[in-house]
């Protein structure tokens, strides 16, 4: 099955299976992924999703979005390939998908 | 006439702040006095009815008694049921929207090009002069240049380092509490606990701690803002000291930073360390609108989490055993609590223009309250939402610290004093007993509880 790989601000892996259709969010919370709160529940509006996608997955990923752009823009750990990962709908194609989790999220 | 901005800018540097301040005093007495309002109160309480027998038209949720008389609860559910996008027509502010369900506020919250925060977030306005810019009422772009200016000083990686400070000054507040007998735990834990983390932040005299205090109470309740119970005499007194106060730790701080003081994590060592706000004095309206937003936003809304969190935890007496036998669930809880208690009733935005919310249309210019008091208790997001349940699955989906450009920049800070109190408060005490009814503020914007008498058993005291 294919599966995305989230790798904290230590190192640590975590595996997690990609749901078609999920938000990586969603992916990350209903698989209990330490440091992806969601607290606007994919609103793009609390910025609380951050994550920093793999250089070499970004531009099949995507940049992200105006309304995103503006949470975004205000996080001091915001990175080249940073996005919210609500906005991001997974797909099965996606195996092997790696972001890295920032030490906090704001 | 409309005075040029940057001529207003030229003019407001020129003049100090207290200066300023002083003036607008003396405008202000002229008004009530040509206006013949002088002595006279806005607001007197009067029983406040069941909202079974009130038109629905007639709701109006500007009353500043609504929380005090424990009617809030009823009248938020009335609107969510039957007019979730509800219009009053005639309060004593002018007339506004309400929107009380979680959905429609965070769809309100998130579009600033539709409801700007400007000019004020109170369903009132301040005296006039006394309504200081501050980047919470402000729309982007120049809210984010504001914000990025302060936001290192809360941020998580700043927290950090002053963790151990904030614990240490916990423990030194428990350690210190009466046991056995009654005390009251607003002004003994939550505004002293308050104050030192307000006096940290700002590296503010410790032992002059308690003047934020003042000040910060006294700029959230002035009456004409939202209708609380402050003199307008005091209040520009209280603010022409904070002005000076302000200012003169600015330049004590710079003084030791040229005397070769290590920079601390401080507000002001980061603002002084900044090319971009380095002489930031010299604008005395964005220097004091940045640094009371820091010290109010983070005044009440502390302080009554710390006190809400007790009255919730009597109210559920299963709740406190649950959290003794799991202690883990402390961060969770704090979550709910802040859900709970909801300190900020609301923010309030202005349609930029003509737009339709939940059915309702809504014309530019008019007045928009999202009231997160009410979100947080909305039934298709919240089980059984009055009641305060610590291990709540989706506590953290709680709309109390806003969502959007906005959203509160303190939060980290607000959870991480919250999570530190607990954990020292439980391996101290066996019981946090509430004795007497709670007192609280009047107030249609702060949720606040002005006093809350306890009696505490020690731990292994049986
Ligand atoms: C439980 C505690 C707190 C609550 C419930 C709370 C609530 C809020 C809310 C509702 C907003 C407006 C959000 C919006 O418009 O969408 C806000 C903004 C803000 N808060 Fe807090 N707050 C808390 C603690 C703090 C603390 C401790 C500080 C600072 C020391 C702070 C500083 C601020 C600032 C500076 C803003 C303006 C942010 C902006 O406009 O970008 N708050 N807060
Ligand atoms: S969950 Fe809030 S921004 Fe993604």
């Amino acid at each position: 099955m294919a599966a995305v790989t989230f790798v904290s601000h230590d190192g640590e892996k975590c595996e997690a299976p990609l749901d078609e259709g999920c938000s990586l969010m969603q992916v990350a919370t209903n698989n209990a992924i330490a440091g992806i709160d969601g607290d606007c529940g994919g609103e793009a509006a609390c910025g609380t999703c951050h994550v920093i996608v793999d250089p070499t997955w970004a531009d099949k990923v995507g940049p992200s979005g105006p309304e995103e752009e503006e949470m975004l823009s205000m996080n001091p750990e915001r990175q080249a390939t940073s996005r919210l990962s609500c906005q991001i709908k997974v797909s099965e194609s996606w195996d092997g998908l790696t972001v890295q989790l920032p030490e906090f999220q704001m | 006439m409309k005075i040029p901005e940057a001529v207003k800018t030229k003019v407001e540097a020129a003049i100090p702040l207290d200066r300023q301040v002083q003036a607008a005093h003396l405008y202000d007495k002229g008004r009530r006095w040509l206006t013949g309002t002088n002595g006279q109160k806005m607001f007197v309480e009067g029983p406040i009815p069941p909202v079974e027998e009130v038109a629905l038209e007639d709701i109006d949720l500007s009353n500043p008694f609504l929380y005090r008389q424990g009617r809030w609860a009823s009248y938020f559910k009335r609107l969510r049921d039957e007019a979730p996008v509800h219009y009053q027509a005639h309060s004593p502010f002018g007339p506004f929207w309400s929107v009380t369900r979680h959905a429609d506020i965070i769809a309100v919250d998130k579009n600033h090009e539709v409801f700007s925060a400007e000019p004020l977030i109170v369903i009132g306005a301040p005296p006039r002069f006394m309504d200081i810019a501050m980047f919470i009422a402000m729309d982007p772009p120049k809210h984010d240049v504001q914000r990025r200016a302060v936001q290192g000083v809360v941020a998580p990686k700043n927290l950090r380092e002053m963790e151990s400070l904030i614990r240490e000054r916990v423990r030194d507040v428990l350690d210190n509490l009466p046991v056995n007998e009654p005390f009251d735990w607003v002004s003994t834990v939550s505004i002293e606990l308050t104050a030192r983390m307000l006096a940290t932040l700002l590296d503010f005299p410790f032992e002059q701690r308690h003047k934020l205090v003042v000040w910060s109470d006294l700029a959230t309740s002035m009456e004409q803002a939202n209708g609380g119970p402050s003199d307008n005499d005091e209040l520009f007194r209280g603010m022409v000291g904070m002005a000076r106060g302000l200012g003169a730790l600015w330049h004590d701080k710079a003084a030791r930073l040229a005397a070769g003081e290590e920079p601390g994590f401080d507000l002001i060592t980061m603002l002084q360390s900044d090319e971009n706000t380095k002489d930031l004095i010299k604008r005395p309206m964005e220097f004091a609108g940045n640094l009371i937003l820091l010290i109010v936003g983070g005044n009440d809304t502390t302080r009554n989490s710390m006190s809400g969190g007790v009255l919730a935890l009597n109210r559920f007496p299963d709740q406190f055993e649950k959290l003794k036998a799991n202690p883990d669930l402390i961060p969770n809880m704090v979550s709910e609590i802040i859900r709970w208690q909801t300190p900020l009733g609301y923010m309030r935005r202005i349609a930029k223009a003509d737009t339709v919310l939940n059915g309702q249309f809504i014309r530019k210019g008019d007045k928009v309250v999202m009231w997160y008091a009410s979100g947080n208790r909305d039934e298709t997001v919240f089980e059984r939402p009055d009641e305060l349940i610590i291990d709540r699955r989706n506590a953290r989906n709680h709309i109390a610290f806003g969502f959007g450009v906005h959203r509160c920049m303190g939060n980290r800070l607000a959870e991480l004093q919250l999570r530190i109190l607990w954990e020292e408060l439980l391996p101290r005490f066996e019981r946090i007993d509430v004795v007497g009814e709670p007192e609280y503020v009047q107030s249609n914007f702060v949720r606040g509880i002005s006093q809350l008498m306890v009696e505490l058993t020690p731990k292994g005291a049986r």
